[in-house]
């Protein structure tokens, strides 16, 4: 009994130490090119198990940190320490255990994708076996094309073969800049099972960064939304997105009945109009159920009721409250 | 260090671009080995056709040394046209395609990424000289044997057969150095932007401006002269001088390592300080 109690106390220890460990911490971070303030004043915490959202709009300063982090730019001022350790005296051993994609997936078009891969692989400061580089191609779902040059690849392939890379070597942090961006819909959903994977199977820490709240809201457990370079907010998903009212999409056959239905009704007060057959309304998102009831008494046929979140209708929301 | 030569050199022999010098070299080779083959003796005689009325000349005058030393002269000076298509391409190349994103984030200094890349420019000559080497001292050889060297510099010297293949080692070499300086400049030029065609063009545009440069007879010119390093691309010639001017060997090895050395600090600067915005 007495060492069941030690081994939970002993996990929790463990646990705790684990939540509180900072893999990523940025002080007062500027980057400076010529004119502009890409990066002004940033401060961002990164938990060892995060899937850490990193939004902004484009041109917010996302791939500017992110650059910063994987030592391609160096800093105007501020502190970066990533494992505890400062990033730039630490260069080398930070690198070994971190991987990830900056912007587009540019590889080597006239090498293979095995090939880039073990090139890449080969510089990772770890021997990488035969096996790994196996692994990591069908974790991708590129088994198939392993000895097609990259140059027949299309957008998507070369997204998930820049994945490829950030993984080969099994790095601790992976650090993903837009990885969706050009996907198709179920290259997104292969993703974001993707992350969901290697965050909750493999205990990997995540940054992600994205301009779609979306698809963070899906994956991240912490986010923070910058603007011009600055932090807009901080915080966890769930708190942060938990605004009741939202955007909801209503998808019918019969858009004019249903219009003149829903503004005839207690529902008047939600509907904001309708466009290329959708009726936009703006309501809580627990009442989605009981206004699906309604439609349906009334019969409506009803082929989607979505809540929508963008990110510009939540900096708005944000900065209305700011405002305020 | 090893991992990251292998690399690239894979990267530099997996680019058609690469061997565009090679084929270069070959046919041209080939082309001046095979007319003379074809046209017989006429080249020796020309060479001689002022002395042959005082000295009465034996033996295969028309032989591999002969062909080895004459093509080495025409193609030291175009050579470095053809190097600057690899050398420019080292660092700007990453950039254009992207890559320097992937290879900066790797666990590897960036000291040591400017020196792999700047070894592997250095190999890459070295390989293109011996090619030139085997094609004019092995094919040449084979093509039309071994026997006396006739070199009219200054004076004309006659070499024995036996005294001819020790001096192309160490004349070969100085080339490679000669070689060595084209290559380090295109490869600083590389390291400044982001697109292969400007370090290229920029190389072949300083060497043309310095090579005229380098032989203008005015006095003004003359004084410019000791601090080009084109004016040493042709002192491998110094080998097959009757009596070694070692004094001006190591004078210009010593300028032309002083240019490499130059170059490649420069660029190890320019690129630490980089920030990798492509």
């Amino acid at each position: 009994m007495s060492y069941f109690c030690t081994a939970i106390l002993l996990n929790s220890v463990i646990r705790r130490k684990q939540i509180l460990e900072k893999v990523i911490e940025i002080n007062n971070l500027y980057k400076k090119f010529k004119k502009i303030m890409a990066v002004d004043d940033l401060n961002v915490n990164v938990y060892r198990g995060d899937v850490f959202g990193f939004l902004g709009p484009n041109g917010a300063g996302k791939s500017t940190t992110i650059r910063m982090l994987m030592t391609l730019i160096f800093p105007t001022s501020g502190s970066v320490k990533v494992f505890g350790m400062p990033l730039h005296q630490n260069r080398l051993a930070i690198l070994a255990r971190t991987g990830g994609i900056v912007e587009k997936p540019d590889l080597y078009n006239y090498m293979s994708a095995r090939k880039n891969l073990e090139m890449l692989g080969s510089i990772s400061g770890r021997e990488i076996p035969k096996k790994r580089i196996d692994e990591v191609l069908e974790l991708v779902g590129l088994t198939d094309r392993q000895k097609s040059r990259v140059k027949t690849f299309s957008f998507g392939m070369k997204q998930r073969l820049g994945i490829a890379q950030a993984l080969v070597h099994d790095p601790e942090l992976i650090i993903l800049d837009e990885p969706t961006t050009g996907l198709d819909p179920q290259g997104m959903k292969e993703i974001r099972e993707l992350i969901f994977f290697l965050s909750r199977v493999k205990k990997k820490t995540i940054f992600l960064s994205s301009h779609i709240l979306s698809e963070v809201e899906l994956v991240a457990d912490r986010m923070i939304i910058i603007d011009k370079g600055k932090t807009v907010v901080e915080g966890y998903v769930k708190e942060l997105l938990k605004t009741p009212r939202v955007r909801v999409d209503l998808d019918t056959d019969e858009p004019q009945r249903a219009s003149d239905l829903i503004k005839n009704s207690l529902w008047n007060s939600t509907f904001e109009g309708v466009k290329e057959n959708i009726i936009s309304l703006n309501m809580e998102k627990n009442a989605i159920p009981e206004l699906n009831r309604f439609l349906i008494q009334n019969s409506i046929n009803v082929f989607g009721l979505t809540p929508k979140r963008s990110l510009e209708e939540y900096f708005l929301n944000i900065t209305e409250k700011g405002a305020k | 260090m090893k991992n990251l030569l292998f690399f690239e050199l894979y990267k530099i022999f997996r680019k058609w671009r690469s061997y565009i010098g090679f084929f270069a070299i070959t046919a041209l080779v080939l082309i001046i080995e095979f007319s003379i083959y074809y046209e017989g003796n006429k080249y020796p005689g020309y060479l001689t056709r002022n002395l042959s009325d005082s000295f009465y000349f034996t033996g295969n005058l028309l032989n591999g040394y002969l062909i080895s030393y004459y093509v080495m002269m025409l193609l030291v000076i175009h050579i470095p046209f053809l190097l600057t298509l690899v050398a420019g391409d080292l660092l700007a190349g990453e950039a254009t395609m992207g890559t320097y994103r992937m290879l900066v984030s790797r666990p590897v200094s960036r000291f040591r990424i400017v020196t792999v890349k700047f070894l592997t420019g250095q190999i890459y000559s070295l390989l293109m000289l011996l090619w030139l080497a085997f094609l004019c001292l092995g094919l040449g050889t084979a093509l039309f044997g071994t026997g006396e060297l006739i070199v009219m510099q200054d004076i004309i010297t006659v070499f024995a057969a036996n005294d001819v293949l020790w001096r192309f080692l160490p004349a070969y070499l100085l080339a490679v150095l000669s070689m060595g300086v084209v290559v380090s400049l295109a490869f600083l030029f590389s390291s400044l932007v982001e697109n292969a065609i400007g370090p290229i063009i920029a190389t072949m545009a300083v060497l043309i401006v310095f090579n005229i440069l380098s032989v203008i007879e005015i006095d003004f010119f003359a004084a410019l002269k000791p601090y080009l390093f084109t004016s040493y691309a042709q002192d491998w010639k110094l080998f097959f001088n009757a009596e070694l001017d070692t004094a001006g060997i190591f004078k210009s090895a010593a300028v032309m390592l002083f240019h490499i050395v130059l170059f490649y600090s420069v660029t190890l600067f320019v690129f630490t300080k980089k920030d990798i915005l492509s």
